[in-house]
């Protein structure tokens, strides 16, 4: 297909000297069609036809075998959403479990690394420091690593006998079987508390078919591990869209604010934060829909054990399509998952639309890669 | 005002203790950046350390990055026992396609959004927008339907068709195509050059900063593609390596042991991204190098 286009493109490319003669623009209209035709067959094909055939798969029972357009695949209608959100079963069960846990996730990796983006640009914007682009590497060399690399260094890193046990061990800490720990880290401090099981007010009865004291049980011991890693890794991104927010702060701002006597927290609460305001929404609102897309980490790490407790959404329609073969459910899972991301992204896109008119294009659609001016 | 009056008054001993302040910053600073900078590098010590361990050795001394004994039985037994090789020339092959296709599909795309007018230009780039908003994870089961119904799943072109074009890259030339001062194109279409020929020879060399940055986002994107290499193939002749590598930590070996060996897999699996990363660093971080040099 790819050489189809190619020499579609040459030829019109040759056509355009002939009929050129009339006007230099005549013949943009055709030429404009055929340059961009790859791009928008390939989007097309590989990004909108997919949203609609999975909208239609996830109104059926499709098991994977034959075509899923065929009259022999049952039709359920709006069956697979039901499930998920009315009907008590596993598939509820599972389904809110995994939003729970993204919950969690999302809650405490979202603003880690948001802080600690910003205390690493500061610390790397600072004039007095020397050797600043080196550490400047450093901090974003693993957002550039392969996520399932890096994943098995962590894997080795969280082992029982790994580094980080290591080091707890230094401090005379025994450090937990990470991956095989599924104890929420919220029924841990409630049980440093002295409660250790379920007051009878939040034994039975929780929205979605979860009971309260489910709800509140905080992330699992192995979810940290994988918070820690979607930490590390992202902070270097983040860090370097912080960067460039400050240096479109005007020293003379800070000079002004000094000389007013403003001491440094001071400057930084009421000068730096609300110049860099719209780079901090779009950090938090980035980090919001990345982290709702946590997968790979969890594929290679965890796999949504122990007890379900790192099953995320992404993960779970992945594993119901292609495990449990019931692509009818796990198609549905990706679309509320899409209907959750599209909430932020809108959010997002409104809000930096009204804030600043002046750079609201620039960075929303990148993750992993650096601003570009 | 304040200000004005209290400068001339300041006394050495004032003086000395800015001084000392700044000098207490300073030290504050490096700490700081020592201290991270080792959470961000060290793990990569470790895995390059452990990688050349011996199991038992590996599982003693976790945090040391140096092996008591050297040795290099995990990389053998990386290329004599598992897939490797098969994984690192499928991901080399799949990488070199996609990105060369990125490069000049999203260069055509962007040049003729930025400067040829045709009919429809402006809802294409809106459109083009809004599909960078998709989320890449919401379309694993959508991508694998496509590919079965036509007929690509588990090929070498249904690892690399879908990628072949990329709404984000579009937007990069586009941008940076606009940059380009119109005058220059003029000249080459009055001399008869045709719209193609004008875009081919004239205005895509001039864009080589832009395409060098595409080339190696396309490069690392594509090398570390992991969601759509599991969608896309099933034949464990078709893995690449990201996929090899999950399938060696999660599948065939299970959990908990081969540490130097799989290390070592992710280790070789990372070295090419870094390379690029190394020598191509101002591509990476190209915005923040502009602004540091101000302040």
């Amino acid at each position: 297909m790819a050489t189809e286009t190619l020499t579609a493109v040459a030829t019109a490319g040759g056509a355009g000297t002939r009929r050129g003669r009339g006007g230099i623009r005549s013949n943009e209209n055709l030429a404009g069609w055929l340059f961009v035709a790859p791009v928008i067959v390939i989007l097309g094909l590989f990004l909108l036809l997919p949203i609609l055939m999975a909208l239609w798969v996830s109104l059926t029972d499709w098991n994977g075998q034959g075509s899923p357009f065929t009259g022999d695949v049952p039709f359920v209608g709006a069956h697979n959403y039901t499930q998920l959100f009315t009907e008590d079963g596993l598939a509820r069960r599972d389904f809110m479990t995994s939003i729970r846990n993204n919950i969690y996730y999302v809650a405490i990796v979202v603003p880690t690394q948001t802080v600690l983006a910003l205390g690493l640009a500061l610390v790397v914007n600072n004039r007095m420091l020397k050797g600043k682009s080196f550490f400047r590497s450093a901090f974003y060399f693993p957002s550039v690593t392969s996520s399932v690399a890096i994943s098995v260094v962590f894997l080795f890193l969280f082992a029982n006998s790994g580094a980080v046990n290591a080091l707890l061990g230094f401090v005379g800490i025994d450090g937990p079987e990470w991956f095989a720990d599924s104890r929420g880290v919220l029924h841990l401090l409630f049980g440093v508390v002295g409660v250790d099981s379920p007051p009878a007010a939040l034994a039975d009865g929780g929205p979605f078919g979860l009971t309260w004291w489910d709800w509140l049980a905080g992330p699992s011991v192995a979810m940290i591990s994988i918070i820690t890693l979607v930490v590390w890794t992202t902070s270097g991104t983040f860090m370097l869209m912080f960067l460039a927010g400050l240096q479109n702060v005007p020293v003379t701002l800070d000079e002004a604010s000094t000389l007013d006597g403003a001491s440094r927290w001071q400057r930084f609460r009421y000068v730096t934060l609300p110049m860099i305001r719209p780079t901090t929404f779009l950090v938090l609102t980035l980090g919001m829909i990345g982290s709702w897309q946590v997968f790979d980490q969890v594929y290679v790490m965890s796999q949504g054990d122990p007890a379900k407790t790192t099953l995320t959404p992404a993960y779970l329609s992945y594993r119901t399509a292609f495990r449990d073969f019931d692509y009818g459910s796990g198609a549905a899972i990706s679309f509320v998952l899409f209907l959750i991301i599209i909430v932020f992204t809108l959010i997002q896109r409104r809000a930096l639309a009204e804030r600043d008119t002046d750079r609201p294009r620039r960075g929303w659609w990148r993750r992993r890669v650096p601003e570009r001016s | 005002m304040a200000v004005l009056t209290d400068r001339p008054a300041a006394t050495p001993a004032r003086r000395h203790q800015r001084a000392a302040r700044t000098l207490a910053t300073r030290f504050l600073g490096y700490a700081t950046l020592v201290f991270f900078g080792l959470v961000f590098l060290y793990p990569f010590v470790i895995q390059i350390g452990n990688a050349l361990k011996t199991e038992p050795d590996a599982a003693a001394n976790p945090l040391s990055p140096f092996p008591d004994p050297l040795t290099l039985a995990g990389f053998e037994r990386i290329f004599a026992g598992t897939n490797f090789p098969l994984w690192l020339g499928n991901s080399l092959l799949v990488t070199v396609l996609v990105t060369i296709g990125r490069v000049f599909f999203d260069s055509l795309a962007g040049y003729a959004l930025a400067r040829l007018r045709f009919r429809g230009r402006g809802g294409l780039f809106a459109a083009v927008i809004a599909v960078m908003a998709v989320p890449g994870v919401v379309l694993l089961i959508p991508k694998f339907l496509v590919l079965n119904q036509l007929g690509l799943y588990n090929s070498y072109a249904g690892l690399v068709v879908p990628l072949l074009a990329d709404a984000a890259g579009v937007f990069i030339m586009k941008q940076f195509f606009e940059s380009i001062p119109v005058s220059v194109e003029e000249a080459a279409r009055i001399d008869g050059a045709s719209i193609f020929r004008t875009f081919w020879s004239v205005v895509l060399p001039m864009a080589k900063p832009a395409l060098i940055t595409l080339t190696i986002l396309s490069f690392q994107g594509s090398w570390n593609e992991f969601p759509h290499s599991l969608v896309s193939v099933q034949d464990p002749d078709l893995f690449t390596l990201p996929r090899g590598l999950a399938d060696l930590v999660s599948g065939s070996l299970g959990k908990g042991t081969q540490y130097p060996l799989k290390l070592g897999a992710a280790l070789l699996a990372t070295i090419p991204v870094a390379i690029i990363f190394v020598v191509f660093q101002r591509y990476f971080v190209r915005d923040a190098n502009d602004g540091s040099d101000k302040g």
